[in-house]
Parts: C-alpha cells; structure tokens; sequence
C-alpha cells in the first residue's frame, strides 16, 4: 500500500494476497457492472458507516468519564475501523470490476468529501454527552449485530468473511451498550432522564437503517446483501425490552430522517459530517501523500 | 519450541542448502512471540493458520485477532524477520479471514503460561450465541480465578481492558486488577 494507513493498526497492508490473486484485469458490463456497482455502493454504506462511527468514538479519547470507559470506547472504536478498512479495501476492488478506477481504502477515506460518503446519518450524530453516546451505540449496534449476522450468509464469500470476523466483534459491543442503557435508564433521576432523552433524541436517525432503495434491494435479491427492512421488527423487539428493562419508554415517532431514500445512504447528510471530516481528512490533504 | 528459543536454534535444524522443511519453518514461527503478550508464540495463539510451498514461494496464512487489533502489523514484521533467519526472505504472508480467529485456538500449555503471567486465561466457548434475543446477550457469568492469590472472589470492572483482546477485573480478596483474555 502506497499510501498512509488509516491508524496503526493495519489489517490489509503488509500481509496481502499474492498479487497475482488480488485484481481482476477484466472489466464487467451488462448486468453483471450492475451488480458490480450496487455491491460498491453498499460496500461504501458499511465501510462509511464504520470509519465515521469509529471517528465519532475515537473523539471521546482522553475524555471518558473514567479511565474504564475511555478505554472501552476507544476499544469500539479500533473494532470498527477495522471492520471499514476491510469493506473499504474490498468496494476499491469491486470499484476496478465496472470502472476505471480502483481506490485504496485510504483514498475512500481520506479523499471523498461529505457529499460521497454513504453512512448512516444516526453515525455522525456527535457525541453529546455519555448517555447521547450510549444511545446511538446501543441503536446501531443492535442494528449491526442483525445485519452483520445477516451478511454471514452472503453469496459473495469475501461480504460473508468479513461479516463473520465482525459479528463476533460487534457482539461484546451490543452486550456493553445494552448494559449502559440499562444502568443509566434504571440509575438515578438525572442518568435517567439523560438517558430518555438521548433516546428521544436519536430515535428519528433509526429509521435510515431499515429503509431499502433499488440498490439495495437489487444486491439482496442477488443473495448478496440483505433486505434491511426484514431486520425491523426483530431490531424493536430486541431494543424494547432493553429500554423496558431499563424502566425508559420506547420513543414512537414514526417520522424519520432520511426517508424517501434521502439520506446518509444517498450522500445527503446533517450539517455535522462535513466537521468531521475536516478534522479527519486534514492531515491527507494537507499534505498529500503523508505517510508515518 | 516455544519462547526462549531463537531463531538460531531455528536455524540450526535448517538443511544446509535449498529450501527449509515445514518442520524448520514452524519452529521458526514458534519463536515469534506475540507482542503485547511476550509469554506466548503466534504459534501457540493459534493464529498461523496454514505454511505451505508453493514452488519456490513460501506460503504462510496468518489470521488477525481482533479486526483493529494495532499488533497486527508488528507481527507481520515479526514474522518476516523470523523466517529471514532461516533463509526465507521472500514469504508471502496471506491475510486469511475465515474461519474466524477463536481463543479456542489457544494452546492449552498457552494458557497456563498466561495464568502465571498474570492474565486469567479464556475460557472455552461453548454454543453460538443468539443475536436476537435480550438475555441470551448477558454471556453466562463465567467464574474468573485471581491469577494471583486463585481466588474465585472477583469481579468484572469493564468488558475491555488493555488491550482489545482483554477484559479487567479485580480480586475482591487479594485487591489487585487483572486482565482476563475473553473467549472470543
């Protein structure tokens, strides 16, 4: 790999296939492209999705309310980017089966701007304080536990791979987030009321997750990907009763952000990503090239 | 062989020309300790899945731990250094995802050697968990032994400890924290 890593950790770049094995020269057209660049597309969604909710994490460093917690959320954060580097890495070889191009995990990541990016919306929410944190975790990680669990029986065995290595991963997450709800929910009146209403507040970014367009739907109906909208109701019954247990009500809105296939998936994004990414990509573009 | 031995033990069972058996090549790779972890090879952590040749290339499949795991890179190098010793300086390191790296994996002579390091040693993992469900989340509380004093009076303090890999806990009788490696 030519360029910088994205940490220090580095998964793909020194132990590589041969390169003989890692690119195909032959470049698809017909249904077969199609198919090609929904799978990029969807790459991007879950290698996005991983990288900015890893940033997101990676923010509270130094900053955790105990040294516990700071390390444990910096733990989460290291998981998930090395889960999106891996995604990342796998849509710039799909990319080079239907285009011209073939972009390194790094390019994707450092190189895009805001309108590129495919994440879900719910992951660049900021912060806020620990409770905001501990509930967007604990909506997508329950998320990303089905989908990921989902994809293990995807038909592309590299989407399956991954998704396996992830799901056991994303497992000690799920189980971390749920305990942090539960014990902020049934704490004390202020932990409580922080809790519901981090809930609340995050509540309208959770329909994203389970809203299909044609892209998606066309790689499910490939065995691909999975069909989001299937995980829904198994996704809020698995999260009531943790809110239940956690004495907090389950918000019931049903007007989402996003909707109409307008949103993170489709590069249209809150005011709150392009920050983000000024704060991550500067050091790339600043000076091009950098490596340490 | 495991840790204490160099690759110039290595070294030694190499034939003296052409390429070294699988046997030398597994040796060399026993000596490669795991970086955050010195008390263990990479060998015994059970993440060198498969060495091969392939014509005059040596072929060495190497699983990662944890998908961010930050040694993953320092092992690589680790490896490339150890099997330069034995005259192989061109190995071709293979990223091998599946199946998936389990603690399983962890010799059972690893895991003493844990213990007497200071970090509990993982227990063994028994059926898939259910995703879907609430409870079944809540891993079964295992017990978790002081790997000081053996007490089996601790408790879990956070779900990740030092390093991903691990979880902290404290002995409620000795005082002291301790990693415990999670059965992954």
């Amino acid at each position: 790999m030519s360029t910088p890593a994205l940490a220090a950790s580095s998964v793909n770049s020194a132990v590589s296939l041969p390169p003989e094995a890692a690119r195909s020269p032959a470049v698809l057209d017909g249904p077969a492209a199609l198919i090609a660049q929904s799978l990029f597309e969807y790459l991007l969604r879950l290698g996005d999705t991983d990288v900015v909710l890893s940033q997101r994490l990676g923010e509270w460093v130094g900053h955790g309310p105990v040294l516990e917690e700071d390390i444990a959320l910096a733990n989460v954060g290291l998981d998930l980017l090395g889960q999106g580097r891996m995604w990342l890495s796998y849509a710039g070889e799909v990319e080079a089966r239907f285009g011209e191009q073939s972009r390194s995990e790094d390019e994707l990541a450092f190189l895009r701007d805001g309108g590129a990016y495919r994440n879900l919306l719910l992951a660049e929410m900021p912060n806020g304080d620990f409770a905001m944190t501990m509930a967007r975790q604990f909506y997508f990680d329950r998320f990303h536990l089905l989908q990921l669990h989902a994809l293990t029986h995807s038909s592309d065995a590299r989407v399956a791979e991954i998704a396996a290595k992830g799901v056991k991963e994303v497992t000690y997450h799920a189980e971390r987030s749920m305990d942090w709800v539960i014990r902020l929910g049934d704490g004390t009146d202020e932990s409580h009321a922080r809790m519901q209403r981090a809930l609340d507040a995050l509540w309208m970014y959770t329909g994203e997750m389970f809203a299909a367009d044609a892209s998606e739907l066309a790689l499910a109906e490939a065995g691909i990907g999975v069909d989001p909208r299937t995980l829904r109701e198994t996704w809020r019954a698995a999260v009531g009763a943790v809110i239940a247990e956690a004495t907090l009500e389950l918000p019931t809105s049903e007007w989402m952000q996003g909707s109409g296939n307008r949103g993170g998936k489709q590069g249209i994004h809150t005011e709150h990503l392009g920050h983000m990414l000024a704060e991550m990509q500067h050091l790339q573009r600043t000076y091009p090239g950098a490596q340490w | 062989m495991v840790i204490g031995a160099t690759p110039e033990d290595a070294r030694a069972l190499s034939a003296p020309r052409g390429r070294p058996g699988l046997d030398v090549v597994w040796a060399a790779l026993a000596t490669v300790p795991d970086p955050e972890i010195p008390v263990i090879s990479i060998v015994e952590l059970g993440i060198v899945r498969d060495v091969a040749w392939a014509d005059d290339r040596l072929i060495v499949k190497v699983t990662p731990t944890y998908s961010g795991c930050p040694a993953t890179e320092m092992i690589n190098t680790l490896i490339r250094e150890s099997l330069a010793v034995i005259g192989v300086p061109d190995a071709v390191l293979v990223n091998q995802l599946s199946p998936p790296w389990s603690t399983d994996w962890i010799a059972p002579e690893a895991r003493t050697r844990l213990n007497g390091y200071g970090i509990a040693p993982p227990h063994v993992i028994g059926a898939r968990i259910d995703v879907t469900g609430i409870s079944p989340l809540r891993r079964a509380s295992v017990v978790v032994p002081c790997p000081r004093c053996a007490s089996a009076n601790t408790q879990l303090l956070s779900q990740f400890g030092s390093t991903a890999c691990k979880a902290q806990y404290r002995c409620l009788d000795c005082r002291e924290p301790f990693d415990y490696f999670k059965p992954h």
